[in-house]
């Protein structure tokens, strides 16, 4: 909302201290996004007239122009335009004027002929958004003035309110005037009005047939009109809200809906004369408003017609083409009226159609506010109407849905200590609250009072409504600052410590966190091998290609391997720790937190490698079943890590073809972790194990294992062969080539006995190793020489 | 004449026997060598020990006396020197073998690179310590959310208009029963403010960090996918002025204690009274950072809480822009390409 400083001076005495208002306008709520200085005179330009030019020889391209200023002195000065001639009047900047673009006139002149001052153009000054040629201002203008005040420019101050959802009363002069006034201490002087009814009674009969959308309908007929150009302060208000002067009754509808807030319409009065009907349109009903544009209406939006049924506008939103007052109009039937909010809004949506009166009905306005608006209408109107006739008989149609005028509601004193902390008594709150229309007794009933809420503000309904009213009243800042002292032991739970752990186990193993887009193209879950059957869809996607709800990390975090590799980044390896969001059997989805780590070139090796330091790191275990390969993995390199029947993860390779479809060149190594399991398995505090002081028997053992024999059952075999003595047992080399045949490979393990009470002697010794062997030999492998 | 020439070429024997031995240890040239003259030298056959075997022959006792001196002096002269010897190789051993094997180790630097978090999650990570040093808890709550925790619980009935301030992204309904719209991807992280008030009890602490969602087209300051953090403090007796104190609290933790805040008046439909809080830098200038405001009743009661008995408030804001501008980010689109060259800026 535009707000020109010159005329919220009208409502009240603000003053001239521009930032002073500003902030205190800031402080009430009504955030003033910008402050703008327009016609802002510039000092030491003045009207000068042209005596003559006078080409230079050697400068083709400017002018020397000899002026006189009204004070008979003859100056001449250099000027690069050519729309002057002799006689014209022209803005002179004399030397020392400070110019808006920050230059200094100076003597500075051109071939060692100095320049007495500089002609400007209306861009140079302010004046205008000419900047092709000089200013040139009427005939006769007196020479030697102030060039503003020749052409009774006022300078002033736009400031740009951002006006919030629940003041439907600030989106015009009046509602701002009031808070701003109340805020300062100074008394409002609300808008010279004018109520006489000089005309003989006219009526316009009006029929509401949708009560509960139109539950006020009020027209007033004025004549002795004749329709002419408003006079320039009025054209320049508009202009700087933002607004074109179109004739004086088009002007004047436009001013009162700025100033009080209060949407109108004025109508040529011989094409509704025989009433209005206020009715909901037909489905696929046309009709062109004002701005020439055919609109197709559906049967919620809300028509006015004349008495033909014939639609004269949208209720609400804007009015018709074809019952405009024209240059003819000498009668004209001003309507105000009251439509529901919400179906305005409705309309205004579905039409894409906002204008200054939908931006108004949608937050609702004053359904009582129509007199007043009517004889300020009356007042403006006469100004360039003299003979204005105001005509008795005003039409006046309510409904029951119309809001009641005095709504009321409780207030505890209580309540504004409690969320406030401070005390107000009755006394006190009158005070804040009534000079913005809120109206009460000043004694409380019970540490209760009856607050009246006026009818500009729908906002309000309850009790907290009013607490905040005196919260913007008292002031924010004297509400006072209190860091209260938390009686909660402030920490992250054990999920969040652990996934702090998690990602610093990660980031330790080289792994930096990519972010991937949670969204997916349709069919990109099926390039991974994942189906897409459990997968969430938006029904309102930005763009088709970001309609699917991730299932599995898996697509994005192969995306962003491939963006990588295709900017020939070198050693890519990337995690993610995010949600998936499944399709469940409740409302909401079987949303969990997910682990990927992506290391681009590189094997099952280095997967199993991450899922090691992983599982270490945060304490978990899992089986490996390599017999169910992971979707999307590489069926002979990958394995489900699983509990039971649960399945925790993946590690592995990914599937060479999906890699292909990402357009991925080498191997991927991948981890994948359910961490919604994993995080809130809070690991017990281990309990010390004795360390033995007797010293070990170590020795290793060699077999020569076929490939189909796991090393997990091999290590499983020899751990239960070495029973309580075998305290450590590694797989410490594996060996493929000479000496073993191609589907076998040579296992080597070291392995060390300790008792914890004795040493070890060499019958135990060689027992524990001979059961180890034998365990080996049961699965088919061979001892190596 | 006997005894007497047999002492005398006894004591100039061990003088002998001493230079010879010193002579060997001077000439071993390495440990090894030394050790072999040791030995030699222990052994039943060295000098030394034919020498001291002779001295029981001799009879006068003084005489013998006076040689076995001579001959421990010189043993012990020997020992002497075997020590020194056997020191001063091993030492140029060390030398010899430090000097040897040099090891250029600017070879080995950055064999193995660190891996980075995520700027967003280090902007996170910043914001929960610092309110979990005023006393905070961490909450989390699903991304995919309810109309009901998303807008209703939070004092924004199904024809609110704010509503549509928030360009939700609904998810298709799954099945014929679903009601349209009725599931959505959270647009703030408000909702887990009701979460937490179902879930725990006053007095509650927390603050709620996580990813939101809104249909805004990506630009240079907005993603559609982004993340918030939110607080919410419900105990008996807070006040507007607590709210002031944990904003200021916070301002001055995490910005800096040259910072300042201040509330002016706003409105969002969760809160009342509302504010947006800006924070001021030590240069003057004043930036607008979040929302904020006392629980409105209504959201209260949503969350099972009497709010007659309890009052509270809430704020919150936006993480990525504390991450861009922490990091001079220019577009935020960049914090989002996963593009390794960036992800490893920032450690």
């Amino acid at each position: 909302m535009k707000i020109l400083h010159s005329w919220l001076k009208e409502f009240a005495d603000f003053g001239d201290d521009i930032d002073a208002l500003a902030e205190r306008i800031t402080e009430l709520g009504l955030a003033v996004e910008s402050v703008e200085h327009v016609g802002t005179p510039v000092k030491g330009v003045v009207t000068a007239q042209v005596l003559r030019l006078e080409k230079h020889p050697d400068a083709a391209k400017v002018t020397r122009v000899y002026v006189d200023a009204g004070d008979g002195v003859e100056r001449h000065v250099w000027c690069g335009a050519t729309n002057m001639q002799a006689g014209d009047v022209v803005p002179l900047a004399t030397l020392g004027t400070n110019m808006p673009d920050g230059r200094v006139i100076t003597q500075r002149g051109i071939l060692g002929i100095d320049s007495e001052g500089m002609l400007c153009s209306g861009t140079e000054i302010g004046l205008s958004s000419d900047g092709s040629g000089l200013l040139i201002l009427p005939k006769g203008t007196a020479l030697g003035r102030d060039v503003y005040e020749a052409l009774g420019v006022d300078s002033d101050v736009v400031f740009d309110l951002d006006v919030t959802r629940n003041r439907p009363d600030c989106t015009g002069y009046l509602g701002v005037a009031r808070d701003v006034a109340a805020g300062m201490g100074k008394s409002l002087t609300l808008p010279k009005i004018d109520q006489s009814e000089t005309g003989k009674s006219l009526s316009v009969p009006v029929a509401i047939s949708a009560p509960e959308r139109c539950s006020r309908f009020t027209v007033r007929v004025m004549s002795g009109i004749s329709i002419t150009q408003s006079p320039d302060w009025i054209a320049r208000r508009l202009a700087r809200a933002g607004m074109r002067s179109i004739n004086n009754v088009v002007d004047v509808s436009n001013l009162v809906n700025l100033e009080l807030n209060q949407p109108n319409h004025a109508y040529d009065f011989d094409s509704v004369k025989d009433g209005f009907i206020v009715r909901l349109a037909r489905d696929g009903e046309q009709f062109t408003t004002l701005d020439a544009v055919e609109r197709t209406l559906s049967a919620g939006d809300l028509l006015i017609c004349n008495a033909q049924d014939k639609p004269v506008g949208i209720a609400g939103i804007m009015g018709g083409l074809d019952s405009e007052v024209t240059d003819a109009t000498t009668s004209i039937a001003v309507e105000i009226a009251y439509f529901e909010p919400d179906a305005v809004r409705a309309t205004s949506n579905r039409l894409a159609l906002r204008t200054e009166a939908s931006l108004r009905f949608e937050r609702g306005v004053d359904p009582f506010g129509a007199e007043f608006a009517l004889a300020r209408f009356a007042e403006l109107l006469r100004i360039t109407c003299p003979g204005l006739v105001v005509h008795a008989g005003i039409t006046d149609v309510r409904t029951d849905s119309l809001p009641e005028q005095v709504r009321t509601t409780q207030v505890r004193l209580n309540t504004i200590k409690r969320v406030l902390g401070i005390d107000v008594t009755a006394q006190s709150l009158a005070q804040l609250i009534t000079p913005i229309g809120f109206t009460m007794n000043t004694t409380a009933i019970n540490g209760e009072v009856e607050v009246g809420i006026p009818s500009w503000r729908n906002d309000c309904t309850s009790e907290i409504d009013i607490v905040e009213e005196v919260a913007r009243h008292y002031g924010y800042d004297n509400l006072g600052k209190i860091v209260p002292t938390s009686p909660v032991h402030g920490r992250l739970s054990d999920v969040q410590k652990r996934r702090r752990l998690l990602r610093e186990i990660v980031v330790s193993l080289g792994v930096s966190e990519a972010m991937p887009n949670p969204f997916l193209a349709p069919g990109e879950l099926n390039k991974v091998g994942l189906s897409e059957d459990n997968a969430l869809r938006l029904a309102n996607p930005l763009v088709a290609e970001e309609s699917v709800l991730r299932t599995s990390l898996l697509p994005g975090m192969l995306k962003s391997i491939a963006y990588n590799q295709s900017h020939r980044i070198r050693d890519i390896s990337l995690f993610e720790i995010g949600h998936v969001y499944p399709q469940g059997t409740e409302i909401l989805p079987d949303e969990f937190e997910s682990l990927c780590i992506m290391v681009a070139g590189a094997d099952a090796s280095i997967a199993m490698d991450m899922w090691s330091q992983v599982s270490a790191g945060l304490g978990i275990g899992a089986q490996l079943a390599q017999d169910q390969p992971p979707a999307g993995y590489h069926a002979t390199r990958s394995a489900l890590l699983k509990r039971g029947k649960a399945v925790l993860g993946a590690v592995g390779e990914i599937d060479p073809s999906v890699l292909a479809n990402a357009g991925i060149v080498g191997r991927v190594a991948c981890l994948e972790v359910n961490l919604s399991v994993v995080l809130s398995e809070v690991t017990k505090p281990q309990s010390a194990q004795l360390v033995s002081k007797f010293p070990s028997s170590d020795f290793d053992l060699a077999f020569v294992v076929g490939n189909t024999v796991s090393a997990a059952s091999m290590m499983k075999a020899i751990r239960q062969a070495g029973g309580n003595l075998l305290v450590d047992v590694a797989l410490f080399d594996i060996y493929r080539g000479k000496g073993v045949s191609d589907d076998a490979r040579s296992l080597a393990y070291r392995l060390r006995l300790q008792a914890p009470d004795r040493t070890l002697t060499d019958v135990e010794v060689s027992e524990v190793r001979a059961k180890c062997i034998a365990a080996a030999e049961k699965l088919g492998a061979t001892l190596r020489g | 004449m006997d005894e007497m020439s047999s002492s005398a070429s006894l004591t100039s024997e061990i003088s002998e026997a001493q230079t010879a031995a010193l002579a060997a240890i001077a000439g071993a040239g390495d440990a090894v060598a030394l050790r072999a003259v040791q030995a030699e030298l222990a052994s039943k056959k060295s000098a030394l020990t034919i020498l001291r075997s002779r001295l029981g022959k001799i009879q006068d006792g003084e005489e013998r006396k006076i040689a076995g001196q001579a001959i421990n002096a010189c043993a012990q002269s020997i020992e002497a020197a075997l020590t020194d010897r056997m020191s001063t190789l091993l030492a140029d051993e060390r030398a010899f073998q430090v000097a040897s094997e040099a090891m250029d180790l600017s070879e080995f630097v950055s064999a193995k690179r660190r891996g980075t978090t995520h700027i967003v999650t280090q902007a996170t990570q910043r914001l929960e310590d610092v309110f979990i040093g005023l006393g905070f808890q961490v909450a989390e709550g699903p991304e995919v959310e309810t109309d009901f925790y998303n807008f209703e619980a939070l004092n924004m009935p199904k024809t609110h208009p704010a509503r549509s301030e928030f360009d939700t992204m609904f998810i298709e309904p799954t099945s014929a029963d679903q009601e349209p719209n009725s599931v959505l991807l959270r647009t703030h992280t408000s909702p887990v403010q009701i979460r937490v008030m179902q879930t725990w009890k006053p007095p509650i602490y927390a603050v709620m960090p996580g990813r939101v969602f809104r249909r805004d087209t990506p630009d240079a300051t907005h993603m559609p996918v982004f993340h918030q953090i939110e607080g919410i403090v419900v105990d008996k007796g807070i006040t507007f002025a607590h709210l002031a104190g944990i904003i200021e609290a916070f301002t001055k933790a995490f910005f800096g204690n040259d910072f300042s805040s201040r509330l002016r008046p706003s409105f969002f439909p969760f809160t009342e009274p509302s504010a947006e809080f800006d924070i001021r830098r030590a240069n003057g200038a004043w930036i607008e950072l979040g929302g904020c405001g006392m629980m409105h009743p209504n959201v209260l009661r949503a969350g099972g809480i009497d709010p007659d008995e309890y009052t509270g408030f809430a704020f919150g804001f936006g993480i990525d822009r504390m991450a861009k501008e922490r990091h001079n980010v220019e577009d935020i689109r960049e914090m989002y390409t996963n593009d390794l060259r960036f992800l490893r800026q920032f450690s």
